[in-house]
């Protein structure tokens, strides 16, 4: 196989290409430093784009597989091992999509620093392609970890006023979750002779008893990133004050990171103990559902009640993955992208908002679609995709994971999704709440009169998100389609595995 | 015999109103108003022409035809298609939907150029028109679908355009803030009722595998029979949603409020068409009601204490619209008691009519209140208090306005119940089953139907007859013919509308029968016609009685004295909106605010920041053991390796 | 031949001796001269050890050790000069600015 050319590579290092054309730049061509990450990115999302045209969707099987020795740990091979599967597909392209929108939505937001922000944010997309791609266990947690490090900095140098607090909570959350990871994964490596995921998935190896601790140390740091409540108390405070193209970043893909955790490592490999915790998963996540709409509801912070939001709509991946049947997996699986899109969208609309006014305190706002009435039309639509409108993207697979939360056996009761249901009505309450204070009624501040309406770059940025919005609500075929085969196998493993103990 | 077939031009009755409002969505504002309006009510028109083309193909092919357009959501045995359903339930839906739609069109052409001058902002014309289009198609999509889920995307795209219309002068209002917050009121209550419906279809895919209509209504009564305790939750979180869209106790309280929207929306999306959708379920899904007894009791009584309540309340309103929306809430309660009685044709017979004579009035209203607006302006009333809605300012408008007062009073008759309108023929046949089959039912409905008509004859007098009351009625005036044309029209059709299922001809019984399967005829008993006529009588009677004597300024109304607090109970709306805020709305809040504030700042945050400040002070503790003396610290080598070597030897 | 409990003994007494001066004096050439005694101390019963084993390492230690000494003295006194400069003193009690 020829090395050069597997998309898979290309894919995820292209943008180290372009982090180091950054360097090389001076740091005063601003124009240059923009255009050079655009155009990065805009090439990965192309490079993406031509790896989905030869992505053989009928085949569940992971493709494109790429297997280098990397490191020998004693009898143990540590590989550098890249595939893709209609699971990650999804979010490999999300990646890449979303990034050249948020880059795009830096142009004027970001004025000093501009070459470590570029390069920081190129560095990023490296990490999370690395993440949804590495099929062995230190590989994935060397990317895993590898994502901190830019994500730190893009806060704590480019936020907002707590932006060294929001860096280090953020920091200290996700090691504490992932050194008990990677205590696992020497574990499983060490006992099992391999970090191979594709050896270890569906091998049975691992026994029932073993397998609830090591659900327990993956869960906690895939928990926590999601995040699942009550370990959530990051993301806020991390929300708020990042820059804007950070918070769309941290809420379109690095929170997926957790999800996507729980499905490539948590399903597979510890399917026993997948099925036993499953109730307890989805309680927890019809909590979180319920909490952080509750919580949202009142938050004085647009990007704190957006933030909220995102736990309210992560619970519904987390009892979709849990529900382990197809409706709720697939269900799941699109709602990791619909979050990516509609709270990518809505975090765009706050930072468009936070340029004309500088602040980001719903009390400042009121009445703004009287006069940015294009903008008022853009953010309708995108609040009412979070809703959970019928048409839009969010009802489908909201209703597909409730659907599948409902009927599914693993989870033993029809009251776990019943009450998740409620969030819809919750959802409404804030999300509606929201649009209300910062759009309708009379313009109570005078500042507030002469803003200017969208710009045909921030049209550009919202434009292809909303797209897909109505896409993935009328037609979301082609997305089920794309992940159907994966997501069959992964069921039938799980279920198969979870047979085979009892 | 070979006819022509336009079931295949079924989905043009979403497309045509999606291409209006797109075309409006991109030049609208540049063409015009003329252009604008008059283009959404040609996408509407043709809309209408559709559904009459459909029914001329059902009336020689009466069976039920789904046209497939393509897949939805297809997962593992989860199979959603978009598929159209043509039958004659459905066709008569679409053909009041796009016909009473076109008139209220129509009318919007000339209303809101009147309302776009006198609310401040013209350039909101076009909008008006989009999302009355994109109305018409949720709508359009709610009544054609093929399965539960489709319906469902109509029945939350109107739930949508209701927002959207009520808060269509979004900075108007009580404190500005007012319009916006009836809205959102009419979408969240609505998504109470929606969370019902969604349970109930959750309920439904998991007994049945499926939402497709057919299918589902195929295998029910073989579901009833294995588990009928299923069956019962389904039909009653149905009815929760149900009550949600069609204004029923307990969730009816957004309607009222919706009143806020231009009137052309309070009369197409208020009263005719949108809240009917909740009749319009249970008349789709009567198979299951019928399977289902202990349901039906409860939709039934749900029905009929909501058209008497509703009544009530109708009695002690001063705003014009708000009499109506009442109205509009207790004529629902009528038809959802008819179909929970198992007489779902006379539920549909009362729907269509009721489309009628209640768009009628609301038309008619609204040109009631801009013939008082320009009343104002031309009397120059500069005060801000001054509402052209409440009726304690009109008085004698009949020889100001006296087209509208006309076609007002034939809507007004038609409701109470006036031999020969079409309101008296569809609300007998709702009396007839209940005097039938349920003696309780049909005295409550009774009492209800007197109220109605009593309601409306108080109206009736207090706007249009005595003398006027204030300058602005004095100086109203009549409306242009865009807008007395449509009104024309729909009071012909109040007039006319009995015709449809005449006792004894039974047209529409006969036509619904191919899809709601053959029902008993309902007969017509002079006993039930006599009373409720003579009832209807006396209200009226009543109310001229009691109404048409007094014309001070200081209006009081005469009933209060008669009822004193019962009126006052009814003029405060039974105080269920403030019950509401104090057990649902205060609680949610005080509760959202206890989690944020206290539970998730103070406690869930804590968590982490108390292991930050536990390594702290640990931290701080051992620090002072580095107090920086070198003796201090070389004494602790010693005793350690002493420690050591004392274990080495003793080990 | 003595008996090594005699060097062994001097060796003891020549440590405590080193320990207690470490311990006890506050000046910091005299601490110097007390770490010396102990580094001798270790050397003796270096020394001692390789003459009763006939080994040649312990000698080869005592040699490291006599070099390191001698650096660290070095090092150690040009530290004391410097201080001495600043602080005008070398009582060791005084020199507690590295306290956490």
């Amino acid at each position: 196989m020829n090395i050069g050319l597997n998309p898979l590579l290309l894919v995820t290092f292209f943008p180290l290409v372009g982090a180091l054309v950054v360097l090389l730049l001076k740091p005063k061509w601003k124009t240059a430093l923009r255009w050079t990450a655009l155009v990065t990115s805009l090439i990965t999302f192309g490079l993406s784009i031509w790896m989905l045209t030869r992505f053989n969707d009928i085949d569940p099987e992971i493709q494109f597989e790429l297997n280098l020795p990397w490191i020998t740990l004693g009898n143990n091979q540590i590989g550098f091992h890249l595939g893709i599967d209609g699971i990650s597909i999804l979010m490999v392209l999300l990646t890449t999509f979303l990034m050249p929108l948020a880059i795009l939505s830096t142009w004027k937001a970001v004025e000093e620093r501009i070459k470590g922000f570029m390069a920081f944010f190129l560095l990023l997309e490296v990490g999370m392609l690395g993440v949804f791609l590495s099929l062995d266990m230190v590989l994935f947690y060397v990317f895993w970890e590898f994502t901190l490090i830019p994500m730190y900095f893009l806060i704590g140098l480019w936020g907002g006023e707590r932006r060294v607090y929001a860096a280090v909570k953020f920091f200290l959350y996700t090691m504490a979750g992932s050194v008990l990871m990677l205590a696992g994964i020497l574990w499983i490596g060490l006992q099992y002779g391999s970090f191979d995921l594709t050896q270890l998935s569906g091998s049975g190896l691992i026994p029932a008893a073993a397998q609830l601790w090591l659900f327990g140390a993956f869960g906690l740091a895939f928990a926590i990133k999601v995040p699942m409540f009550p370990l959530h108390s990051w993301l806020p405070d991390a929300h708020t004050e990042a820059p804007t193209a950070g918070s769309v970043i941290l809420a379109g893909i690095l929170l997926k990171m957790g999800a996507y955790g729980f499905l490539r490592f948590n399903l597979p490999l510890f399917p026993n103990a997948t099925v036993t915790l499953a109730p307890w998963m989805a309680g927890l996540a019809v909590i979180g559902i319920l909490y952080g709409a509750a919580v949202a509801y009142l938050q004085k912070d647009v990007k704190r009640l957006v933030a909220y939001s995102s736990i309210s709509h992560l619970g519904f991946v987390v009892l979709g993955i849990f529900a382990l049947n197809l409706q709720g997996l697939q269900g799941a699986i699109l709602q990791m992208v619909n979050h990516g899109l509609s709270t990518g969208a809505l975090f765009l609309i706050v930072g468009m908002l936070y340029e004309r006014r500088h602040t980001r305190l719903l009390e400042n706002f009121g009445g703004l679609w009287k006069v940015v009435p294009v903008l008022g039309t853009l953010a309708l639509i995108t609040t009412l995709s979070s809703v959970g409108l019928p048409g839009l993207n969010g009802f489908v697979s909201e209703f597909t994971i409730l659907l599948g939360a409902f009927s599914s056996t693993v989870i033993g009761s029809p009251w776990f999704a019943g009450v998740a249901t409620l969030g819809v009505i919750l959802a409404a309450v804030y999300l509606l709440f929201m649009f209300q204070k910062l759009f309708l009624g009379p313009v109570t501040h005078e500042e507030n009169k002469k803003l200017k309406d969208v710009s045909a770059r921030e049209i550009l940025i919202l434009t292809p998100i909303l797209i897909f919005a109505f896409w993935i609500g009328i037609y979301p075929k082609p997305f089920f389609m794309l992940m159907a085969p994966a997501v069959e196998k992964l069921t039938a493993l799980v279920q198969s595995a979870a047979l085979l103990a009892h | 015999m070979e006819t022509v077939q336009f079931f295949n031009l079924v989905p043009w009755v979403v497309f045509l109103p999606l291409i209006g409002l797109t075309v409006n969505l991109l030049v609208g504002r540049k063409l015009g108003e003329i252009f604008a309006g008059s283009f959404a009510s040609l996408a509407t028109g043709l809309a209408f022409v559709v559904s009459i083309l459909l029914a001329v193909s059902l009336s020689s092919h009466p069976e039920a035809v789904t046209i497939p357009l393509g897949d939805w959501i297809t997962i593992g045995t989860l199979t959603v298609r978009w598929a159209f359903r043509v039958d004659t339930l459905s066709v008569v839906m679409m053909l009041v939907v796009s016909g009473v739609g076109t008139l209220i069109h129509i009318y919007s052409i000339g209303y809101m150029h009147n309302d776009v001058r006198h609310n401040g902002d013209t350039g909101r014309y076009a909008r008006f028109f989009i999302f009355l289009n994109l109305f018409i198609a949720a709508m359009m999509i709610l009544v054609s679908a093929d399965n539960f889920l489709m319906m469902f995307v109509g029945w939350e795209g109107v739930g949508l355009c209701s927002y959207l219309l009520i808060g269509f002068w979004f900075e108007k209002g009580k404190n500005g803030t007012g319009n916006a917050e009836a809205a959102k009121k009419a979408f969240i209550t609505n998504r109470i009722g929606d969370f019902g419906l969604l349970i109930a279809m959750f309920l439904i895919f998991v007994n049945f595998g499926t939402f497709q209509f057919d299918e589902v209504f195929k295998q029910a009564g073989q579901v009833a029979a294995v588990k009928p305790g299923v069956m019962l939750l389904i039909t009653l979180f149905m009815l929760l949603g149900v009550t949600g869209k069609s204004a029923q106790l307990p969730l009816y309280v957004w309607l009222p409020d919706a009143m806020a929207g231009p009137t052309p929306v309070s009369a197409l999306i208020h009263a005719a068409t949108m809240v009917t959708a909740g009749v319009y379920l249970v008349a789709r899904s009567s198979i299951f009601y019928a399977l289902v007894p202990t349901a039906q009791t409860v939709v039934m009584w749900v029905g009929a204490a909501t058209a008497l309540f509703a009544a009530t309340i109708a009695l002690g309103q001063y705003d014009i619209k708000k009499v109506l929306a009442y109205s509009t809430i207790s004529q629902l309660g009528f038809m959802v008691a008819a179909v929970g009685m198992g007489a779902t044709v006379a539920g549909m017979f009362h729907l269509v009519t009721h489309a009628f004579f209640k768009g009628l009035l609301f038309l008619a209203a609204g040109s009631v209140i801009q013939g008082v607006e320009r009343g104002m302006h031309h009397a120059n009333h500069a005060s801000h208090d001054f509402d052209p809605q409440d009726m304690r300012q009109m008085g004698g408008l009949r020889k100001q306005t006296p087209l509208t007062f006309r076609v007002y009073l034939i809507g007004a008759l038609a409701l109470s119940g006036i031999a020969p309108l079409a309101g008296f023929f569809s609300k007998d046949e709702i009396l007839v089953s209940a005097w039938q089959t349920q003696p309780a039912i049909f005295i409550v409905l009774v009492l209800a139907a007197f109220l109605t008509a009593f309601y409306m004859g108080r109206q009736l007098t207090m706007v249009f007859f005595g003398e006027p009351r204030t300058e602005a009625a004095e100086k109203a005036s009549e409306s242009p013919l865009v807008v007395t044309l449509p009104l024309m029209i729909l009071a012909l059709l109040s007039v006319l509308g009995g015709v449809l299922n005449l006792p004894g001809v039974h047209t529409l019984e006969t036509w619904l029968s191919h899809t709601l399967g053959e029902g008993e005829p309902g007969h017509f008993v002079w006993v039930v016609a006599g009373i409720s006529l003579v009832l209807a009588l006396i209200g009226l009677g009543l109310a001229w009685m009691i109404y048409s004597r007094k014309t001070d300024k200081a209006y009081v109304d005469p009933l209060k004295r008669a009822l004193g607090s019962l009126f006052t109970g009814m003029e405060n709306k039974w105080w269920v909106d403030e019950l509401y805020a104090a057990i649902i709305l205060n609680p949610y809040r005080a509760f959202a605010q206890f989690m944020a504030d206290p539970v998730d700042l103070g406690v869930i945050d804590r968590i982490g920041g108390g292991l930050a400040a536990g390594t702290r002070a640990l931290a701080e503790s051992i620090r002072k053991l580095q107090n920086g003396y070198i003796r201090s610290y070389a004494l602790l080598m010693l005793l350690g390796l002493a420690a050591i070597m004392t274990y080495l030897f003793l080990r | 031949m003595i008996p090594i409990a005699y060097p062994l003994v001097l060796a003891v007494i020549l440590f405590c001796m080193g320990i207690v001066g470490f311990l006890l004096r506050k000046n910091a050439i005299v601490i110097f001269m007390c770490l010396e005694l102990m580094f001798n101390a270790a050397n003796l019963v270096f020394i001692t050890f390789a003459n009763h084993y006939q080994v040649i390492d312990g000698q080869v230690f005592v040699v490291f050790v006599m070099t390191v000494a001698a650096a660290e003295v070095a090092v150690g006194l040009a530290l004391m000069v410097t201080i001495f400069r600043t602080k005008q003193s070398i009582d060791i009690d005084q020199m507690n600015s590295l306290k956490g």
